[in-house]
């Protein structure tokens, strides 16, 4: 049986107007691109670098490891080559490390922004959002400046030493995992901090009392009602930051030098230096089947966006 | 040890954003009797709030000492404190169901598994939601979650029961009803309830004691029958309930202690007490409440300046309003005064009386003479 109540022809028409721009934003500018994606991801490369668009499943089976045309290394092809698979796990681990750190970062700036008198919170928020208004690549350029060899950390490293008369060596601190996972970390914080921030700024003050009143010290009042509060939060900013970090290539093109290759990188290269833009869709259809798998098993876990009524 | 609480010269100031200092609680000293009702009444930025949320250990005093059964309370932190509090908006865990709500207080002091489940049960049993342990907040009624937030709260056997307003949410037959539903769950399990309430029938139907405050001082403490019956001051006695203020001259001191000899503003005589010492020739208040007073018929008679007072006026309008009718009344070259009597028989209320000459009539003895 229907229960659909009858909507008015006029009201209906108003409705899909509405709705309009953000359709044909979506169609053309989404779903399209993405469906182009998925077909080349299953073309080939001639010889020229052009598409030819075919069916085979050898781009996803090189990204696994078996390449059938292409040789590894110095092997002759058929051959295993665990290269992108590799590829693949640092990027994993790197999104993994990033949002443990900006949690752990985030989490307790959110919660005293959110407990700061009302009157202040919004510039503290400011603070938190003010490196947003410039450039990301600039910003990624200014801790190259911290970070170099030459850089204003290793100057003041050894100034330090130089005044403990203590042998000092430069460290190499650009160009490294650590630098790469510096800037992930630099770059993505905010879209930690807000979410958090929302989701504890909506606790009721008298929660925090009651469970005070109750017996709970402020260690036990964190753990048993302010973080299961506030995990709505914290899903939501593990989201807006797991998913870019997956897929970004600036930071480790930046902070990484050539020495960092994440799947982001793998990915531009294809289009732009490697010239296999088939290769590349494979790789990027790949990236994106793997994010969304994770986060549909990550909010199934923990929900999202499940607002817990307050009583 | 005699007091559950005591409060000695507490005073609680803040400093708003302005940098204006604020007085919420002003030098005040409660003594709370144990295992009694009893309530801090006052209009809403009184001070009875943040007294309780002292008691409770929320916020600190300014100065002074605060003790609850001879202990000190000022360096103990909320959690360490033999006191429990039932919040106004019932702050349950909103994540936790009915039985996790109940069981946190317990929980936290590490009790067996199996005495916390007795006692969840017992609690529940109490406030006559056994049943309802597995269900969320959310999934309750007003009048349930204020039960949730009292057994959560009772299930800990605090010492001291501190209720902010717990009522005021609810409709008025769910707050009639669990006012009576408090009085007697504070009588059977014998803990000292300290009410803070904006309602001065709540307070007037529940307390063995009441504290009426404003503007962060305690104006008068005592039954529900002292306060009502002896105010102390023009304010007390305008909040509870409903008074009529005539204005008049002491004449003379009377031989009996405490009782003056009063012109009233319209000519009228009348001997009352005053708890305050009063000189011939001062101004002051005389104060009589609407149930005190009646219409005596339309006949003028000569005033009685010992105990019965007659007053002419003239009836401006007349407020039916069920189990009693009001008369407004202008006295003669005084103000407007209302009388409040009883339908009791088939020919009230007198809706003919409206625009009549009547005479006021009152036993001087109930009335009080008032200084401000």
């Amino acid at each position: 049986m229907s229960t659909i109540p009858s909507v008015p022809g006029g009201a209906r028409r108003r409705g899909f107007l509405l709705m309009l721009p953000s359709l044909l934003w979506m169609v053309g500018l989404l779903i399209i691109p993405l469906g182009l994606v998925l077909v080349m991801s299953f073309g080939r490369r001639d010889p020229d670098g052009n598409v030819i668009y075919t069916f085979t499943l050898d781009n996803y089976l090189r990204l696994l490891g078996f390449s059938r045309s292409y040789p590894c290394g110095s092997t002759p092809p058929p051959c295993f080559d665990a290269l992108y698979l590799s590829i693949l796990w640092r990027s994993l681990v790197l999104g993994f490390q990033t949002t443990v750190l900006t949690v752990l970062i985030g989490y307790p700036l959110a919660y005293f922004i959110a407990r700061a008198p009302a009157s202040r919170r919004n510039s503290y928020l400011l603070l938190v959002l003010i490196p947003l208004w410039t450039n990301f690549v600039i910003r990624l350029y200014a801790w190259m400046i911290i970070l170099r060899s030459q850089g204003v950390l290793n100057s003041v490293l050894g100034w330090l030493a130089g005044l403990l008369n203590l042998p000092f060596q430069p460290l190499e601190l650009l160009y490294t995992p650590g630098a790469v996972l510096l800037g992930m970390v630099y770059e993505f914080l905010p879209f930690m901090i807000l979410p958090i921030y929302t989701s504890l700024e909506k606790i009721n003050p008298s929660l925090y009392e009651a469970a005070a009143d109750l017996g709970a010290n402020p260690w036990r009042t964190l753990w048993r009602v302010t973080l299961p509060l506030s995990m709505p939060g914290i899903v939501a900013g593990t989201i807006l930051v797991f998913v870019p970090v997956m897929g970004t290539f600036i930071v480790s093109d930046i902070l990484g030098g050539r020495q960092v290759i994440l799947i982001g990188n793998l990915i531009q290269r294809q289009f732009l230096d490697a010239r296999d833009p088939a290769f590349g869709s494979a790789a990027s259809i790949l990236l994106m089947v793997l994010t969304l798998a994770m986060t549909l098993y990550y909010t199934r876990r923990f929900g999202f966006g499940e607002e817990i009524t307050s009583a | 040890m005699k007091y559950a609480i005591e409060m000695r010269n507490v005073s609680k100031r803040y400093l708003t954003a302005a940098g204006t200092e604020v007085v919420a609680v002003d030098n005040v000293t409660l003594e709370i009797l144990d295992g009694e009702f009893f309530s801090l009444l006052g209009p809403s930025g009184c001070g009875k709030t943040t007294s309780l949320r002292m008691i409770a250990g929320f916020e600190l005093p300014t100065a002074g000492e605060i003790y609850i059964h001879g202990r000190p309370m000022d360096a103990i932190p909320p959690n360490r404190r033999p006191v429990n509090t039932v919040f106004q908006n019932y702050a349950l865990f909103p994540h936790m169901t009915i039985g996790q709500n109940v069981a946190f207080g317990l929980e936290m002091e590490r009790l067996p598994k199996a005495e916390i489940t007795r006692r969840v049960g017992e609690a529940l049993e109490m406030v006559r939601l056994a049943g309802y342990e597995k269900r969320k907040p959310h999934q309750l009624s007003g009048g349930q979650q204020q039960r949730v937030a009292l057994a959560r709260a009772l299930v800990k056997r605090p010492e001291v029961l501190l209720l902010d307003e717990p009522l005021g949410a609810l409709d008025l037959k769910l707050r009639k009803e669990m006012q009576l539903e408090l009085k007697k769950l504070q009588r059977e399990v014998g803990i000292t309830f300290v009410y803070v309430t904006h309602d001065q029938e709540e307070a007037l139907t529940m307390s063995d004691r009441i504290a009426v405050m404003n503007g962060g001082r305690v104006l008068q403490v005592g039954t529900a029958a002292e306060i009502y019956e002896r105010p102390r001051n023009r304010f007390v006695a305008d909040f509870i309930g409903e008074t009529n203020f005539l204005t008049g001259t002491v004449v003379a001191t009377m031989a009996e202690e405490h009782r003056y000899l009063v012109q009233l503003t319209g000519g009228a005589m009348l001997a009352a007490t005053s708890e305050h010492p009063l000189r011939p020739g001062q101004q002051v208040i005389v104060a009589i409440r609407p149930e005190k007073m009646h219409l005596n018929g339309s006949q003028r008679s000569l005033y009685h300046p010992d105990t019965r007072v007659s007053i002419p006026g003239r009836v401006q309008e007349i407020v039916y309003i069920g189990t009693d009718t009001h008369y407004d009344v202008r006295l003669e070259g005084g103000p407007v005064v209302r009388v409040r009597e009883q339908n009791r028989d088939a020919f009230a209320p007198k809706l003919g009386l409206i625009g009549e000459s009547v005479n006021v009539g009152f036993d001087a003895a109930a009335a009080r003479i008032l200084v401000d």
